[in-house]
């Protein structure tokens, strides 16, 4: 018999083993391949020469299937894993594997599953990569760091780059990175339980596999804990990192017979793949030449600092990854710029670089103005104790019209975020931020380059005369690494890769968040700018997809703290004639600590940030509304969200006899919460709500969660049922409507999918529910006739009569309608309070379910605090007629929509904002509609995509650059 | 903003060419046929390939769902091809009125087509009186062939997968299809359509008359949204793919679905009152169609070769045991349904197809599985999310993995 020969090929690592004919392991080795599994292979081919001269040969693993075109033995990667598995472990019950690129879930005893992530999944090994390189640690030092760690945070598990959103406000906070790395372990484990086990619930023994779960130990930790394992039923095997490969091994028993140098040879001769590729980006040195030529004439003078003499302005830009500086002086010439990663810190390199131009300006140089902008705009204002502060995309817009009298349009790319505006009139017209799951920003570039081994800009610089860049997807980083996976597997070069990956963020920020259909609609004169844009294959892969030449600040990276600095020379009276900045000596003095705790002012529970000054001054944020930053709540309360919310919570009253009906307090019932209360309260129960939303909400009943794609308001609806099925109520009481209110605005009334059938997933997948606890007759409330008799039987146990239950359906009906007309009074008396104090009004648009704090995140009180009156779409849609609209208007909520965009269009100070759940389907159709129902009536749209990530900082740049927009535009007519 | 779109002029149909997606390559090209025969000269598109699926990224909401995208590539990818005249064109897309999405592509087409091509006209082909002004003119006559074109394209696409994976010498069956539908177009010609249990049994002694080795082999059902259960270019040729592995592919007809749509309006009905005068003529039409299913399926049992259709009444009773009738938005009940019909006719492994973040899949789909596996403890289900940016790598890779646990369980 053969010595057998197991291979496995993964996303990142090449892992090889050898065991004798009985099973028993001779060798085994790891190695990461840098995109070249190929040649990473055959290097760790020859040290299993010694183990014999033939094999049998067996290969898995996601990078694996290609070598099973030069005809090797392919086997599963799961299969592989459950092979071992049998063989080593032969008493687990389940096993958890995390790899590179996926995860994988095997559930051994009580139905063999398997499970694969699918192709929305962070959570994985590259996930986990990926943030190191945020936190700039190795993942190592990452490992290490989370073992210490004190506090964990809630971080969105389910993406990349919703994870990064999470992170990046806790570390400009100054969370220590400590916390910071258990919390992002935490979310992985999160992950393989929500989206792996989907109801299933891992328990009994566990082996965890995989490179990750093998090294890392804090993510073993998190594992253990969240599954309640101890020693005995979590086991981590030493040969974890290469378990695959001998689970391919003892899959190869009975494979004929292969030596060495003829395994080699096949796999030196794999055929290359067909990838889809694109044109070169410039066919030759001559043509990068011009094009460089071109470039340059966009730039600033230099002014020496060493000698110059006078004034001079300060502009900041404290981005989410890096900060820039730039210090100009009254003709425009640059006396001093920075650019740096912030690295977590960016506090002490702003102060830093505050001592450094101090001492380069030796005293000469009179700074009279200093301005913040970007992400940490407000601490950095307190922490230097600035003249002003500006929203980005005012500044972003400043800096560009300096370039460019004329632009059009702005595209700013930089390492998190992708900016667009369009000007018309010398006034931002619109403005386009990318969304929670688009990411093709600048670090994604810099991740992928890392993960080759290399450094960004020699890995871009490679793309420039690839001669076949590979086409690859223009989604989200997880699709892009399979897609790049794909594109490796078929034989692609690093070059091609590199200059593929360059046009892929490009198209992702054309065709995703700019959503252009031509290139001519983006506009005639157009500046790109950002540190992205600075690498040369992105700014020409963009001049090629629009076919237009550019203008490319030579200082695109610092256009924003550009803008600022601009915005500080305009505004500096000339009285002034020094800045408020903190001057030499108070900066030498400069010290701050930082401590999280958790504000009590009200049910949102923020976790807080507050940063001690040396000089006693104290900043505060992470708060969602004004009353953890210690100032007084506004008192004139015109917020109409938390108006329905305390009206709907207060709704269940009186006591009943005939027993408990427990109401999930979600989706369809903030809008029918009166109508149930009123039925069953009439009928003689007592109506008990479920717990009010919350993250551990979520978490209790996410391990029902069967399609983790769902909407986060249907997933909080698992906890909700949890929740009371643990308060022991009678039955749980939820109905499923295909049809809702027919309030006669359009050609059907149905709900989406999701509101109308969610108890049949429930019941489904929750094995506490049965047909006794559980009931959900289908209805139709516009049929009095059908609904009765549909209750009546539903609800047989209680032998209720149909007159009753008529009579109780009356009142439910009675009372639905007179919160409507509550909720309508209410918006009439906001709107009235509104324009008498001159308050501009938001109308925050939505679903009811909407007004759920945990869903919308306290962007309510956000509003509230900017100085906004709130009402919401169900309070306004009345007064709006049904615009005419190019799309099937069919659904009850989304009718409402148009009709409160319609609305808004005839009220001046009344603007219009949306709010898109993730996930949500038909909003795809609905804000298209909105947008230009909006702009046909000369008002900006604004929407806001919400999913569990809890992000107000870029919500409130969104809403600040709308306001700023509006202000500019009113003052212009 | 719907005041400029254009109108297609039925009278002047004759002139125009009407570009239809290649949605169900069985079933169009029977509708095509007989619509030509009415004067409508319509062309199944077969564009394919990165540079669609692009064209399609670019006009539609990238959050549209995915067959939307699919379509819309198709259409304007033919359009910018120069081949048709493009006053002379017109575009054909299939609407069924439901709470989907899936109901507005007409509109998401429209938009679509606005900025570049905005004198093309789109024809709504559905029986819901949606789009009075530009759906196709549905005679009785149109209609009952339009009928039978499902029936002919079932059997074919039926037996075509029952025989392919056996075949002796490759291309017998792609041949043996290529000669039914000559012959059923030539039955359309003639009128002789409408003798189903003939036809019927011609067709089924065809397929069966190739050679073929009866080795064993998995059977893969395929169940989910309606596009990419039937489109190659929606499921990355997933029956070529199945083919390729050595399985069987397990389609079930498209009549369940046209079915599942009547008795929807049925259900309404009962559970809402919703009747209107046409409710008594679709409880006319479903037993009629119900008697075609029945004829079919006697011809295909009597071969003894050949799997029959699923009863549709069964159908039902098994929707009953896993899920309301009630989930009638998109594939709804009829998806677990399918789940477990299939399962009890022992094809215990199956892909469901379903768009990246499709709703009503959300619950009929993997919503239902764990319903059905209750039932039917050996089956192997797994959700395969389609999606303009999903490789095929990762879906393959997923039901390979179905595969080695099917064999592994064998």
């Amino acid at each position: 018999m053969e010595n057998l020969l197991g291979i496995d090929v993964g996303s990142t690592t090449v892992k090889v083993c050898v065991l004798d004919c009985a099973g028993n392991i001779l060798h085994t080795s790891y190695t990461r391949h840098f995109a070249q599994p190929a040649e990473c292979l055959l290097r760790a081919l020859q040290e299993v020469r010694k183990f014999g001269k033939t094999f049998s040969v067996a290969v898995t693993g996601s990078a694996g299937l290609g070598l099973a075109q030069a005809g090797l033995f392919f086997v599963q990667e799961v299969q592989a894993a459950f092979a071992a598995v049998r063989r080593h472990h032969p008493f687990a019950d389940a096993v958890v594997e995390l790899g590179g690129e996926d995860a994988k879930l095997i559930f051994l005893t009580g139905g063999v599953e398997q499970r694969m992530n699918g192709s929305c999944a962070g959570g994985t090994g590259a996930f986990i990569d990926q943030m190191a390189t945020l936190l700039d640690l190795s993942v190592e030092e990452m490992d290490k760091l989370s073992l210490e760690a004190k506090t964990v945070y809630p971080i969105a598990s389910r993406c990349g780059v919703f994870a990064k959103s999470d992170i990046q406000p806790l570390l400009n906070q100054g969370a220590s990175k400590a916390d910071i790395a258990a919390s992002i372990f935490r979310a992985v484990v999160d992950q393989t339980v929500s989206g792996l086990a989907q109801g299933r619930r891992i328990q009994g023994q566990v082996v965890f596999l995989g490179g990750p779960l093998y090294f890392l130990k804090g993510l073993r930790r998190a594992f253990r804990e969240v599954l309640k394992l101890d020693d005995e039923h979590a086991i981590f095997p030493p040969t974890a990192p290469t378990f695959m490969a001998i689970g391919a091994a003892l899959s190869a028993q009975g494979q004929p017979a292969m030596t060495v140098d003829e395994l080699e040879e096949r796999i030196e001769n794999l055929p290359s793949g067909r990838v889809a590729v694109g044109k070169p980006l410039f066919s030759s040195q001559e043509e990068y030449g011009v094009f460089l030529a071109r470039h340059g004439k966009s730039d600033l003078q230099f002014e020496n600092i060493y000698k110059y003499e006078g004034d001079a302005y300060l502009g900041i830009d404290a981005g989410s990854t890096t900060t820039k500086l730039l210090l100009i002086t009254p003709d425009d010439k640059i006396l001093y710029s920075h650019y740096q990663t912030n690295k977590g810190q960016p506090l002490e390199i702003v102060v830093n670089r505050l001592r450094e131009i101090y001492s380069l300006a030796g005293g000469r140089v009179a700074i009279r103005g200093v301005c913040v902008t970007g992400y940490g705009e407000d601490m950095f204002k307190a922490a230097l104790k600035a003249d002003f502060g500006i929203v980005e995309t005012m500044a972003h817009f400043k800096a560009a019209t300096h370039f460019n009298p004329d632009v059009d349009f702005i595209i700013d790319i930089g390492g998190q975020d992708i900016k667009c505006f369009k000007v018309k009139n010398g006034a931002i017209d619109s403005i386009m931020l990318n969304e929670a799951c688009s990411s093709g920003c600048g670090s994604f570039i810099q991740t992928f380059a890392k993960a080759m081994g290399m450094e960004i800009e020699p890995f871009a610089r490679r793309g420039l005369f690839a001669e076949h860049p590979v086409e690859l997807g223009s989604r989200c980083t997880v699709f892009m690494n399979s897609s790049v996976k794909q594109a490796q597997k078929d034989g692609a070069s690093l070059e091609d890769i590199s200059a593929g990956l360059s046009a892929s963020i490009v198209k992702n920020a054309i065709y995703k968040v700019i959503r252009a259909r031509t290139p001519d609609e983006l506009g005639q004169h157009i500046v790109v700018q950002g540190g992205t844009f600075l690498n040369d294959a992105v700014l020409r892969s963009f001049e090629l997809e629009t076919g237009k030449e550019v203008v490319r600040p030579a200082i695109a990276g610092l256009m924003g703290a550009f803008g600022a600095a601009l915005y500080a020379k305009e505004n500096t009276s000339p009285e002034t004639l020094l800045s408020t900045v903190l001057t030499e000596p108070e900066l030498e003095r400069f010290g701050y600590t930082s401590r999280g705790v958790t504000c009590k002012g009200c049910t949102a529970h923020c976790n807080v940030n507050i940063l001690t000054f040396s000089d006693g001054r104290r900043f505060i944020s992470g708060n969602k509304c004004e009353r953890g930053a210690g100032l007084r709540k506004n008192e004139k309360k015109l917020d109409i969200y938390s108006y329905k919310y305390e009206t709907l919570l207060s709704m269940p009253k009186r006591k009943g006899t005939r027993g408990r009906v427990g109401l999930p307090f979600q989706l369809v019932m903030y809008e029918q919460l009166p109508l149930w209360t009123g039925f069953f309260e009439e009928c003689g129960f007592e109506v008990v709500l479920s717990d009010r939303s919350s993250r551990e909400l979520y978490f209790r009943g996410q391990h029902t969660v069967a399609s983790d794609t769902a909407c986060y308001p249907a997933k909080l609806l698992h906890g909700h049922i949890e929740s009371l099925l643990d308060k022991g109520v009678d039955f749980i009481f939820y109905p499923a409507e295909s049809y809702n209110l027919d309030e006669g605005s359009g050609t059907n009334h149905y709900n989406c999918p999701v509101v109308a059938y969610y108890p049949e997933l429930l019941r489904a997948n929750n094995e506490r529910l049965t047909e006794e606890n559980f009931i959900s007759p289908y209805l139709d409330p516009n049929n009095e006739k059908y609904t009765v008799r549909a209750l009546t039987r539903a609800l047989r146990k209680y032998k209720l009569s149909t007159g009753l239950v008529r009579r109780a359906w009356r009142a439910g009906m009675e009372k639905l309608r007179s919160y409507h007309e509550g909720v309508v009074n209410e918006g009439k008396r906001i709107l009235f309070e509104a324009e008498k104090a001159g308050m501009p009004v938001i109308v925050l648009a939505g679903r009811p379910y909407h007004v759920d704090p945990e869903i919308n995140h306290g962007i309510d009180k956000l509003l509230s605090s900017l100085g906004l009156a709130v009402l919401s779409e169900d309070a306004v849609f009345e007064e709006g007629e049904t615009p005419e609209v190019g799309v099937l208007n069919q659904w009850t909520y989304h009718a409402r929509l148009y009709r409160a965009a319609q609305f808004c269009t005839r009220r001046a100070g009344v603007n219009l904002v949306q709010l898109v759940s993730f996930g949500c389907g038909i909003d795809a159709i609905t804000a298209d509609e909105v947008r230009s129902i909006l702009e046909g009536g000369g008002k900006l749209y604004t929407q806001i995509k919400i999913d569990e990530i809890n992000n107000l900082g870029v919500v409130k740049i969104r809403i600040r650059s709308m306001l700023a927009a509006d202000a500019e535009r009113r003052r212009k007519q | 903003m719907n005041e400029q779109v254009p109108v297609f002029p039925d009278e002047r149909r004759e002139e125009y060419t009407i570009l239809a997606p290649d949605m169900l390559p069985y079933h169009f090209e029977f509708l095509a046929y007989v619509m030509r025969g009415h004067g409508y000269h319509i062309e199944i598109l077969h564009d394919e390939g990165r540079e669609v699926i692009d064209e399609g990224l670019k006009h539609c909401n990238n959050d549209a769902c995915f067959p939307a995208l699919c379509v819309i590539g198709q259409y304007l990818h033919a359009l910018k091809s120069g081949k048709y005249d493009l006053d002379r064109t017109a575009l054909l897309i299939t609407q069924t009125g439901g709470g989907c999405r899936a109901s507005n592509y007409l509109s998401l087409v429209r938009k679509a087509l606005m900025e570049e091509f905005p004198q093309v006209p789109v024809l709504s082909l559905n029986f819901s009186s949606l789009e009075k002004g530009n759906s196709l003119k549905l005679t009785p006559s149109l209609v009952l062939k339009l009928a039978y074109c499902v029936f002919y394209g079932d059997l074919i696409m039926t037996c075509f997968n029952q025989t392919k994976p056996y075949e002796k010498t490759e291309g017998d069956c792609a041949r043996v299809r290529e000669e039914c539908s000559e012959k059923v177009k030539k039955l359309f010609d003639s009128g002789a359509y409408r003798k189903l249990r003939k036809n019927a049994r011609m067709i089924a002694e065809a397929f069966a008359a190739v050679p073929y080795d009866y080795g064993h082999k998995t059977k893969v059902g395929i169940v989910g949204e309606i596009y990419v259960k039937y489109s190659p270019l929606g499921n990355s040729r997933l029956v070529d793919f199945l083919l390729s592995e050595g399985c069987e592919p397990v389609v079930p007809a498209l009549l369940d679905f046209v079915l599942y749509c009547i008795v929807n309006t049925l259900n309404d009905a009962k559970l809402y009152g919703k009747r209107s005068i046409v409710t008594p003529a679709y409880r006319i039409v479903y037993r009629w169609a119900k008697r075609k299913q029945r004829i079919m399926n006697e011809v295909l049992r009597a071969g003894k070769r050949y799997e029959p259709f699923h009863e549709f009444e069964h159908l039902r009773s098994l929707a009953d045991k896993v899920i309301n009738q009630g989930v009638k938005m998109g594939e709804g009940w009829l998806i677990p349904a399918e789940m477990a019909a299939l399962a009890e006719s022992d094809t215990e492994n199956i892909v469901c197809a379903q768009p990246f973040g499709c709703l009503p899949n959300h619950i009929a789909g993997k919503g239902a599985v764990r319903s059905v596996k209750k039932l039917f403890p050996r089956v192997n289900i797994v959700p395969i999310d389609y999606d303009p940016s999903a490789t095929k790598v990762n879906q393959e890779n997923r039901i390979k993995l179905m595969l080695a646990s099917a064999r592994n369980n064998h």
